[in-house]
Order: structure tokens, then sequence, then C-alpha cells
């Protein structure tokens, strides 16, 4: 059994014209030196920004930054089984889920193979549409189980309706969705470090203990006084942080062992930690007072 | 050069003469059909006695099979039914578990190598009263090589030990409902849904594409089709690479490749557009044997795999509703392009949700791009109620039932998936034929052996495998089904000027049979011995393959 770190993985799901392909183009133009792979089930159906393509063949096409994108076409286990196999491992790997499909079932079948953790699932859901997809006479089901397979909810397209419509949209989906936090996005204009956030990384990186505020985002590290249970810390947190969306870092846990803990959404998963863990939790959260970002 | 052949009796399929005692084949085509003195008068001929005493019907026709049939007898087959292979051996089925296991030790032995795997297909623990089969009693064969078995419905594996600890899953901790857990936490060995087959299923043998075909198993599968009367065969969803393309058209051109195959598209993996303009390439590459540039379109699951899209009240055990394989987006977008470029799209629906989808995307299609000729056949389309076969009328539509399933999983329907009403109207050929739809009926090979007639029995008779007629109001007549096997499926790929009669102008594509399918007590259809089939004029006996 393979024991290399595992590459995480977030699977991407919503219905057709919700804004995957934007997120995809959004996360690959803010990596910040971060190696993704983007996986999508054909190439055709992702228009790559033509600036952001290196090289191209048949299976891969090459992006700027040493990131990559496959279509893994009828066979996903298969191709991701081949993805495995090509070095050098990405750092965080995006799995585009077709329009149709169930992203939890997807999500369930990666977390077979050994190489790879499921980090989340973010379902994008369009503002515009949302509520009539959800009530369709034939794709009314699908899209229901997508979002309640999410971990992270993007409202998108929040641009294209009114304030007004806004919110109430976003209670609604507040009520479908019920705990899920529902993050509101225009051009799914998110901060890359809420899907791709990997503590030890520079990406957020904060010094203090201070809380940085960007962009509707707020983001923290906490240091527990000494060791906790490292499930009951993360629940806390939870329970503690209004809005949290995203949180991972380390705890020395009540046995004297160090744990990583990463939680995207309600899911919560509990790892050894890396032999040179420093104590410490970074976590995201939404602001809560906000509603529309200005702007576009 | 003429050829003229006698018979014992020529079923012809044609309205106008539907009997005869003597064919005339020219070029590999029908002069005619008639008597021996009507027939000399297209001039010399050499008379052929060889069918003197046989009956001969025309070429059988399968409208929904897959070529993959003959790459899996390279696997151990230890299917619940007897089953003839390729070469003609009649595999006995495997009534029991013991009698699994003793099928795979014998092909164990067989094995050199302690760690090569031991691929096996067509395991149905539905005739086992439903108990299942776990890793232990695949761990008794051998638990030093991986050993797998593909169940008969091809959504499920089952695999030893050895197979689950090189995968990586002979764990505790696994939550997915794919991988049922046994009481110490591990894995059964059972594997439900592709997704959760795939990782282990490379290391018992399986390919890495189950549906594609190799070489000798399009070789393989054409022997499998003379065997049963079967002169022209789909190959119902193959991606259809270049150099699988290349490989078919080699294999078939071949002079003694005694089929001629039928691939459709299939429309994973690619865009719509992508689609589209694949087959638009492939028609152009079309070859009298290899007959290209038609699509398969997957629009929902399967019923026994609650992967089927049902309508209310959905599946009687209350399984949640099936999957969506294509949006109604794409589907309306590949059926408008089809429609406006000619292009010829069969579905796969089994659920009537699915099929209403269809419907509703035909409709509209059709107001965009009237097409006065179209054919676009709903396959399998099992659960079809009769406010939708009137629609299929109406759109133009032509279907494929799948008769065979009513055999083999009628049981499972009535007491599990759909309950006894709509398990009553499951393949309704009768209200089919009754609303003017034309029919062809199927068997879905490999999910159901390849054989016509027994397709045909099936339709006439609706038994199930424990003996029960299930749904006396959909039976259909003898001739109807004779008729649903040649120029029916004929019909639904656009081949009925062509084949699926024996008549002036035609090709030279007969099954040669032992007895007379119209004759024989219908209950008896299944029985008729084919004795094998002339294609092109040429002839291929099954004793000589």
């Amino acid at each position: 059994m393979s024991t290399k770190p595992k590459t995480p993985l977030t699977v991407i799901g919503g219905y057709l014209g919700s804004g995957k392909t934007t997120l995809v183009n959004h996360l690959l133009r803010n990596a910040d030196g971060k190696r993704l792979a983007i996986l999508v089930n054909e190439f055709g159906e992702l228009q790559i920004d033509a600036d952001l393509i290196e090289a191209q063949d048949d299976d891969v096409i090459s992006l700027a930054g040493g990131c990559v994108c496959c279509s893994y076409g009828n066979d996903l286990i298969m191709a991701m089984m081949d993805m495995s196999k090509m070095g050098p491992c990405p750092d965080h790997i995006i799995l585009e889920a077709s329009g149709v499909a169930l992203p939890a079932a997807i999500a369930g079948s990666v977390s077979l193979l050994n190489d790879f953790a499921v980090d989340g699932i973010v379902v994008l859901a369009d503002a515009e549409t949302i509520r009539n997809r959800y009530n369709d006479k034939y794709m009314g089901d699908t899209v229901s189980r997508q979002l309640s397979d999410a971990d992270m909810v993007l409202l998108n397209k929040t641009d294209l309706v009114s304030t007004e419509d806004c919110q109430t949209i976003h209670a609604w989906l507040s009520d479908v969705t019920s705990q899920t936090p529902i993050i509101e996005t225009s051009r799914c204009a998110i901060p890359a470090a809420v899907l791709l956030q990997d503590f030890g990384r520079s990406d957020i990186a904060p010094a203090t203990q201070d809380a940085h505020q960007t962009n509707n985002f707020q983001t923290t590290l906490r240091v527990p006084d000494g060791p906790v249970d490292p499930n009951d810390y993360a629940i806390q947190l939870l329970k503690e942080i209004p809005g949290l969306v995203r949180a991972k870092g380390f705890v020395t846990s009540t046995d004297g062992s160090s744990k990583t803990i990463q939680l995207v959404g309600q899911r919560i998963e509990i790892t050894p930690a890396p032999a040179d863990a420093t104590t410490g939790v970074v976590t995201i959260s939404v602001c809560q007072a906000s509603s529309k970002p200005d702007g576009e | 050069m003429t050829t003229i052949f006698s018979a014992r009796k020529i079923i012809t399929m044609n309205p106008s003469r539907p009997q005869a005692t003597h064919v005339a084949v020219r070029d590999g085509r029908i002069l005619g059909a008639g008597t021996l003195k009507e027939l000399a008068g297209w001039g010399d001929y050499t008379l052929d006695e060889t069918f003197k005493d046989k009956v001969i019907m025309p070429g059988l026709v399968e409208g929904h099979s897959h070529a993959m049939e003959g790459t899996l007898w390279k696997y151990t087959y230890v299917g619940f039914f007897d089953r003839m292979d390729p070469h003609g051996k009649i595999w006995t089925g495997a009534k029991d578990i013991d009698a699994v296991i003793d099928r795979l030790v014998e092909a164990d032995a067989q094995i050199e190598q302690d760690d090569a795997p031991l691929p096996a297909w067509s395991l149905d623990p539905i005739y086992f009263n439903n108990e299942r089969v776990t890793r232990e009693d695949l761990d008794r064969v051998s638990t030093t090589r991986p050993i797998g078995i593909m169940h008969a419905s091809g959504h499920i594996l089952n695999v030893n030990s050895k197979a689950l600890e090189i995968a990586g899953l002979l764990k505790t901790g696994i939550n997915n409902p794919g991988v049922p857990l046994g009481k110490d936490g591990l894995p059964t060995g059972e594997l439900k849904g592709p997704d959760v087959m795939t990782p282990v299923g490379i290391h018992v043998g399986f390919d890495r594409d189950m549906l594609a075909c190799d070489e000798q198993g399009l070789i393989d599968f054409a022997k499998l089709c003379v065997r049963s009367g079967v002169t022209t065969a789909t190959d119902l969803a193959a991606r259809l690479p270049d150099e699988a393309v290349n490989m078919m058209l080699e294999v078939t051109a071949h002079k003694t490749y005694p089929a001629r195959i039928v691939p459709l598209r299939f429309h994973h993996g690619v865009t719509p557009d992508e689609l589209i303009a694949h087959a638009e390439k492939l028609k152009t590459q079309s070859t009298d044997r290899l007959r290209l540039g038609m699509i398969k379109v997957v629009v929902d699951g399967s019923i026994q795999g609650f992967s089927a899209r049902l309508r209310w009240p959905g599946y009687y055990n209350g399984a949640p509703n099936g999957l969506w394989y294509i949006s109604p987006e794409h589907l309306q977008h590949v059926i408008n392009a089809s429609l406006e470029k000619g292009l010829h799209i069969h579905t796969h629906t089994n659920g009537d949700e699915a099929t209403e989808l269809v419907l509703d995307c035909m409709e509209e299609g059709l107001l965009q791009h009237p097409a006065p000729d179209h054919r676009f056949t709903l396959q399998h389309c099992q659960l079809a109620d009769s406010a939708q076969f009137r629609r299929m009328a109406k759109l133009g539509m032509c279907v494929n039932l799948f008769a065979n399933h009513h055999f083999y999983w009628g049981d499972e329907h009535y007491n599990l998936t759909v309950g006894p009403e709509r398990a009553t109207r499951m393949n309704a050929c009768a209200t089919a034929l009754k609303n003017g739809v034309p029919m062809a009926i199927h068997s879905d090979a490999p999910i159901t052996p390849l054989g016509p007639l027994f397709t045909a029995w099936c339709a006439v008779n609706r038994l199930t495998s424990s003996g029960r007629t299930q749904g006396e109001y959909e039976k259909i007549e003898l001739s109807e089904a004779l008729y649903a096997i040649t120029l029916g499926a004929a019909y639904t790929l656009k081949l009925d000027g062509e084949i699926g009669s024996i008549e002036t102008g035609k090709r030279a594509d007969f099954a040669i049979l032992e007895d007379d399918p119209e004759q024989v007590d219908p209950s008896k259809l299944k029985d008729v011995k084919v004795w094998g089939t002339v294609q092109d004029g040429r002839i291929f006996p099954a004793a000589n393959l």
C-alpha cells in the first residue's frame, strides 16, 4: 500500500451553466504557485482561457505555472489511476463533475483510491436559475441531491439578480441545504484559499493571531492551549466561528500524538500529522454582515 | 454466376410471396425466390442442394448486442444457464455457489503463474436465493492470485481477498454504498457500480474499457452470430477511436468474415458537438460489412441496478430514483443536430421517465427540424406505457424491446424493482404493435445470450425463469416475433431495403435452420436448431467454424 501523502481533491459539482468552468479558470489564475491538476469530463466542455494554455495533446493540456488539465471521458476512475502514476504529483486536484453527476458518489469512488483524499465538495448554484432547476420535472431531484451533497455551496451569478432577489434566494437555499455554508459570488470570484488553503504553505500564513479580513472573508489562526480531542475541537470551531467554511491545521491530541484537522463546511477529517507540524489551526470564515459584494 | 439453392421450405418474410422452395443468388444478392422453374429463367445456374432438408429464413438481425460478447469468452463462464461459446462448446450452468467454485478451481489449475489473475463472468446470485458470494468463497479457489467474477448484469463484481489486498481495499473504515462490509468491518468482496469495480477490476484481468472489443473478440462474436442464425448484428455502444475503427474495418473485410456489424458511437466522453462531428466522419468510412455513422445516447441506467429513471411512484422497494447520464439540454442538442444533419440516433432508456424525456425532446426537435423518416429508436424502453407508445407512433419513432429480460429478471422485477403491475407490462410488445410502432426485440448480448430465436420465444411466451407467465396480454404471435427478428430489426437500422427478407435485389443473407419455426409448437421455438448461415451468398456451416 502507498505511504506517500495523499493528494487533496476537491469535487466541483452543479448543474449546467452554474459556473463550474468559470470557477476552474478562476482557481487556475489564482493558484499562487500551487500546481493544480484539473480533471474534466471532456475538454470541449471546459473553455480554458487561451492565455493559460502552454501545450495540448489528446488527453492532457499543460497550463501556466505547472498546472495540467486532463479529460476523463467515460472512465473517471481509470483516469485518476493514470494520474497517480504521472509525475510529479500535483498539489491539489480539482475534479469538475458533469452537470448531471452526483458529486458525493464521485467523492465516494475517489476515496477508494489510496493516492487521493477528498478535500471537499463544492456545488455551484446559479442565482438566476437555481429555483427553476430545483423544481424541474426531470432534473429537480438531481439538482436537489447535488445541493445536499455539498460541503459548501457557491451561490453564483449574484450580479445578475437584484440585491433583494439575492437575499430571497439565499434564504431559500439556506432552507434547502440546512447547515451547509453558502457563499455568494459573482463570476466565481472567491479567494482561492477558501477552496485550496493548505496549512504550511504560504497562501495564507498569518504571522499573528490577528484576524485578516479581505473580500468578505476572515482568516484567523487559532492555537489551542493544550492537548485537545481533535474532533471535539473541530466541532467547537464550527460552533464558535460563525460562517466558518474551511479550517486546516495541527493540534496535539489528548493521547499525546499530533493530528491534522481539516474542515470543509461540515466535513471534518482527522489524520495523523506530519512530523514537523507546528500546533495551530487556520480558519476561513465568511463575514456574516455582508450580503452581496460591491461592484460587479 | 448464379447459384440456386433448394430447401425444404423458404420463409421469405416477403408479404407478396411468403413461401418458396428455391432461391437464386448472384454476386451475393438475391435474384429471386420461387420454384426452380421460375428461377431457371435467369439463365445458367448451379443447383446447390446443401439445404434441401433445411428451412431457410432471412438472415436474423440482432438490433441490440455488443461485440464484447465475443471478448468475454476469454474469461471463465460461471453463469446459471447453459450457454454456448464461440467454438460451439456448451458450458453447463453453475447451479449453486459450490458449482461456481468448482468451475473456478478447474480454471485456476490451468494457469501456470501463481499470481496471474483469474477473471470470470456471468454470476447471478438471484438464482442462488440471493445468497451473496463473498471473498471467503473465492479464497477457497486461491489466496495467491486475484480473482474476480463479473455479474450477469455487468453492474457488480465479486472479488477474492487477494484482489482487494492488491487494490489496497482490504481494510476497515471504508464508507461507500458500493462496498458492502462484513462483520469484521472489511469489504465482503462485492463491488457495486462501475466506479467501484474499476480500481479492483484492473487487477483481476478485466480490461480497461469493458465495452471495447478486440480483434479476436470481433472474430469470435461473428462465430456466435453464425451459430445463432444472425447475419447482421449491432455493436450498440462503442467509443470508436480511429484504431478500433481501423481494426474493425480490417477484420470485417476479411473474405471469411461472416457477419455485417453495425457499431453505434456512444455519447459519453465527448461534447454533443464532438459527437455529431465524429458520427459524420464515421459515416464516410462505412463499408458493406461495417456500417458506421449511427449514434447511441444513454439516457439512464438499469432497472435491476436501481439506476433507471422511473416516473411516479418510482421503485417498488422504495429505492431512490436512478441516474441521468445526459442532461435534457445535451440530449435536445444532439437530437436537433442529428435531425438536421440526417444522422440516426438510438437512445437507451430503461425507465419510463427517461423514455418520457426522449419523447419530449423528439417532439421539440421535430418541430424545428421536421424529418419524415428519421427512425430514431428507443432501445430497451422496458417500462413504456400505452400513452408513450401512442406518442412514439405519432413521432415516427421505432422501439427495440428487451424481450429476453423478462425471462432472466422478470421475477425480480415483479417482486422487487417495479412491482407486479408494471412488471406485467414491461417490454409491452403487443401494445407497441397495436399502436403501430415499428418494433424489434433484442438480447443485449452479452447481458443475455445472442440468439434471436430465443428472443422471439421470450416475446411469444413471456415466461420468467421460474416458469410463470408474466404479461399474458403482451404476448405476441409467432409470425410477429419472426418479423421482429428480421425485418423489424432491419427497419430500425434503415436496412430493411437491403436485408430482413428473401426477395429480389436483397442481400443473400440466410439463416439455415434444421426445424421449421412456423411449424414448431411456439413453446419450442427456442429449441429450433441452427445449421449455420449464408451471408452475402457465402456459406457458413456452424460445424466448420
